[in-house]
């Protein structure tokens, strides 16, 4: 058990700057999960704290000690990797019982703990096999009952659910979970799928471009982004933006006006999730495009103002593409951003913790 | 469809037929006539070329010359190779370039070698002269001496050593570069140093590539011919010089045919050794 502490960790390769001064703290037995688009550098990240790349700057601090100069064994981690990595020449037990026999524990105990950990994800019938008599998902397995079999100080995890089908991926999702909460490891989980994230995380940091835009819990990343990126990039469909004209004390969005906006010298962005609107007698009025049915809601693509505008409606409204559609949002789900750096104007709930630079 | 399906397989026997015409009138038909020609006599089917050539004094020398060569370089061969390949994969910048420089002698005929090699050991040689400039030795010294056996075994292994380890290098260093780098990230995250990797994690993800190599270097080694005349000329016998000298300086082509059948022989049973010993055990594990 440790925490860890990343500090004004940046990368270079080459010309291309990988990350920029990142900071993140991972406190005792949190669940860190880091989520960003490819290329945004959260594996880069990953792989500095393991200490498979080295930072050109900045330090890790796992467990109170620095690891800057320590080789990933003498570091206290495990990984699960992406390809799983489970070595093709040795059987599931061997596997598992790698790192410990690495540790030179005696025999009984590595046969002690390697069953014990194969019982937890269910592959005590597959340990006499090779790694090529297995499908994937009980590759994934093994490859979490690896890392989980040497007890690590911090768990590191390289989207390691992305190569399963859509079925198996949601119920290794839940497995993982439950298997995760109970060794309560710390852990740095790695994706670019936001619903994992939501369902993983105690904490979900939000990487672009070689930052952390925003670190917080899942509910609070969602709804309250951080900055127009956050707000863009979580959520399926993602959030509504629309320019605001200021006036007076409030600002005019999409010919409505808003008598609540921040007062910031700022030019100012209008920002609302679309199951957070209404129908109502005034608001904001665009004209209906498509309509499409998901089951318990259904989603309407309008033209508001020339802008595309999506909203979640439950499914008893009739609507019709054609008609025109008044909208007011729910009360305190209006979010302001600053049109040009996006970040946002909005108080949030809690003040941020420390999130990069 | 099936028309289609029958067409292509038409097709297909079209294309390798040029290829197997080739092997047919430059290998099979020679091995067959090499066959024929060492096991019939005047009377027909015989087996007295093979006693003539087993009871040839120079046969023992020479089969145990050729079987130690192999047994001695390959080794050698591949474990330095391996060494040289570890090291060739862990550059970052530069790669191409060392791999070009340890492959040069690949570029050279054997016999090119040999003298090569007979030149900087000979009498009057580089090495004589170095030595002898460092005044380290009071005159010329017959290195490659007819009566030091020893020594001339030795020189065609290192002549050999450095002719034919880029081959090895070359296959191995293909065979590392198909391991996907997360074993050896794996192996390292759980705990192994870089000799624990090597020995089990490269070593046996390496096992295509050895046994492509074994099979390749150890069949040439028991062709081992140019090199050893050269170096040790009559006086260090080996299979293949025995039958040149039978072809063509007895002119005795039947027991030449049976030295061929000999050397055959040694080189299927070494190559089914390897597939044998290095085959992929993964696979026969019951599940």
């Amino acid at each position: 058990m440790a925490d860890i502490d990343i500090r004004q960790v940046a990368k270079r390769f080459g010309n291309h700057q990988a990350l920029h001064a990142v900071n993140l703290t991972v406190a005792d037995g949190e669940f860190v999960v880091l989520l960003g688009a490819s290329g945004s550098g959260k594996t880069t990240l990953l792989r500095i704290v393991a200490g498979l790349e080295k930072a050109s700057h900045g330090t890790v601090i796992i467990g109170g000690r620095r690891v800057d100069d320590l080789p990933p064994r003498r570091r206290g981690i495990a990984m699960v990797f992406q390809n799983y990595a489970v070595f093709p020449h040795m059987t599931v037990f061997d596997n598992i019982g790698f790192g410990l026999a690495m540790q030179k524990v005696p025999a009984a105990e590595i046969e002690r703990r390697v069953r014990r950990v194969a019982e937890l994800l269910h592959i005590e019938e597959l340990l006499k096999r090779y790694s090529g008599q297995l499908s994937g998902g009980q590759r994934q397995r093994v490859a979490v009952a690896r890392a989980l079999a040497v007890e690590p100080a911090v768990l590191l995890m390289d989207e390691p659910l992305s190569n399963l089908d859509a079925l198996l991926r949601l119920e290794m999702r839940a497995e993982l979970k439950g298997v995760l909460q109970e060794s309560r490891t710390t852990t740095i989980y790695v994706t670019h799928d936001q619903v994992e994230a939501m369902s993983l995380a105690d904490r979900i940091a939000v990487m672009h471009e070689g930052r952390i835009v925003q670190a917080a819990p899942a509910t609070e990343v969602y709804h309250h982004p951080a900055t127009r990126f956050v707000g863009g990039f979580i959520g399926n469909p993602p959030m509504n933006f629309l320019p605001a004209e200021r006036e007076g004390e409030g600002a005019r969005v999409a010919g409505h006006l808003f008598r609540d906006a921040p007062a910031a010298d700022a030019a100012l962005l209008f920002g609302i999730r679309p199951e957070d609107l209404v129908p109502a007698g005034k608001g904001l009025a665009g004209r209906v495009r498509v309509v499409e049915p998901l089951g318990p809601h259904q989603l309407v693509t309008m033209d508001l103002a020339g802008h595309l505008f999506r909203v979640v409606l439950d499914n008893d409204l009739a609507v019709r593409p054609g008609e025109t559609l008044t909208l007011a949002p729910r009360p305190g789900r209006v979010r302001w951003f600053d049109a040009d750096s996006g970040v946002s104007l909005t108080q949030t709930t809690q003040p941020e913790p420390a999130t990069g630079a | 469809m099936l028309r289609l399906a029958s067409g292509e397989k038409v097709l297909s026997y079209v294309l390798i037929l040029p290829a197997s015409l080739f092997l047919a009138a430059f290998f099979f038909v020679p091995f067959v006539q090499v066959v024929v020609e060492a096991f019939t006599g005047e009377e027909g089917f015989t087996l007295a070329h093979f006693r003539t050539m087993a009871d040839d004094w120079k046969f023992g020398p020479a089969l145990a010359n050729t079987l130690g060569l192999a047994l001695v370089v390959v080794p050698v061969q591949i474990t330095l190779a391996l060494v040289m390949a570890s090291l060739v994969t862990r550059l970052e910048r530069g790669r191409d370039m060392v791999l070009y420089v340890f492959t040069i002698p690949l570029g050279i005929s054997d016999l090119a070698a040999g003298l090569i090699w007979f030149a900087l050991l000979e009498q009057n040689g580089f090495l004589n002269s170095i030595l002898y400039g460092l005044g380290l030795i009071s005159g010329p010294q017959n290195l490659l001496d007819y009566r030091n056996t020893a020594a001339l075994f030795a020189a065609v292994v290192v002549a050999e050593v450095w002719r034919a380890t880029a081959i090895v290098l070359v296959i191995l260093v293909a065979g590392m570069g198909l391991i996907p780098k997360e074993y050896d990230e794996a192996a390292e995250v759980f705990g192994a140093g870089p000799l624990k990797r090597f020995f089990l994690i490269t070593l046996p993800l390496l096992r295509p590539s050895l046994q492509t190599a074994l099979i390749l270097r150890t069949i040439l080694a028991f062709e081992v011919f140019a090199v050893v005349a050269v170096l040790a000329g009559n006086n260090l016998p080996v299979l293949m010089g025995e039958t040149y000298s039978w072809q063509f300086d007895l002119q005795d082509h039947k027991v030449a045919s049976a030295y061929a059948i000999v050397i055959l022989a040694i080189s299927l049973a070494f190559t089914v050794f390897f597939l044998w010993a290095l085959r992929d055990r993964t696979r026969e594990a019951a599940a």
